[in-house]
């Protein structure tokens, strides 16, 4: 099937350009005419997984699928990984520095709100390799 | 309620006008940007004293009305730069946030 596939790199500890994939992404389901609601979810959930990556895995890759029916988005990195997913999918747990809080980041729902406004959620993390997040909003 | 007129109530300076005729639908009081992004609703004041960059993503996703800065927090040029050139709405508020929802609450 035909789909729109987009490529973007995610620049580490650079809190000024993180959400230019977000953005881009938004403005493409914007021109597809796609419903604003399913636009929101998807940009929360893909702007804390941007916001993530520059936090705590010095950057990655943000890759989005677009079909007919639905958007897939991964956020693919080679960070330190997470030990314990289950700790860290709870509401309010962080391990974000200070400097990140005082910038507005680190309340611990990043990982809770990709879950909340997405239709599927799956989350993939090694130590020491990084972490796989794939992510689904149905239109 | 328009941009314009809540400025007007809460003696507020601007930082980046893009459209101040844009009618206000509610508001959202926070700094916690997942917070934020999560509640703010569409076309809502979202008052913070948060005043860095990323106040303009946060600002574009949830699509709120304007934001205002209180406690006489200063905005970074890069946030003034970015809410001029992506057309959100800033304005600028000496009054905290308790102060400044309750004085629009008594003007509602």
């Amino acid at each position: 099937m035909q789909h729109i596939h987009l490529e973007y790199d995610v620049d580490g500890n650079n809190f000024v350009s993180a959400g230019q994939a977000t953005e881009n992404v938004k403005f493409c389901l914007k021109g597809l005419g796609i419903n604003p609601q399913m636009i929101r979810r998807i940009a929360i959930a893909m702007y804390e997984g941007e916001i993530n990556m520059v936090i705590h895995a010095n950057g990655g890759k943000a890759i989005a699928d677009i079909y007919m029916d639905k958007i897939v988005v991964q956020l693919v990195d080679t960070g330190e990984g997470i030990a314990d997913i289950n700790q860290a999918m709870q509401p309010g747990f962080s391990t974000a520095t200070e400097d990140v809080r005082s910038l507005g980041f680190g309340a611990g729902m990043g990982l809770p709100n990709m879950r909340k406004y997405t239709d599927e959620f799956e989350i993939e993390s090694t130590v020491g390799v990084g972490t796989h997040i794939t992510m689904t909003v149905k239109f | 309620m328009t941009v314009k007129e809540l400025a007007k109530i809460l003696g507020a300076t601007t930082v980046a006008e893009s459209d101040f005729e844009r009618e206000i639908n509610g508001g959202y009081a926070g700094d916690l940007l997942s917070f934020v992004m999560g509640r703010a609703m569409p076309d809502c004041a979202w008052y913070t004293i948060m005043t860095n960059v990323n106040v303009c993503a946060v600002a574009t996703l949830t699509d709120c009305a304007v934001v205002v800065i209180c406690e006489d927090c200063t905005p970074d040029e890069m946030l003034v730069a970015r809410a001029k050139s992506q057309g959100i709405n800033v304005i600028a508020t000496s009054l905290d946030m308790h102060s400044a929802i309750a004085l629009v609450a008594k003007n509602c």
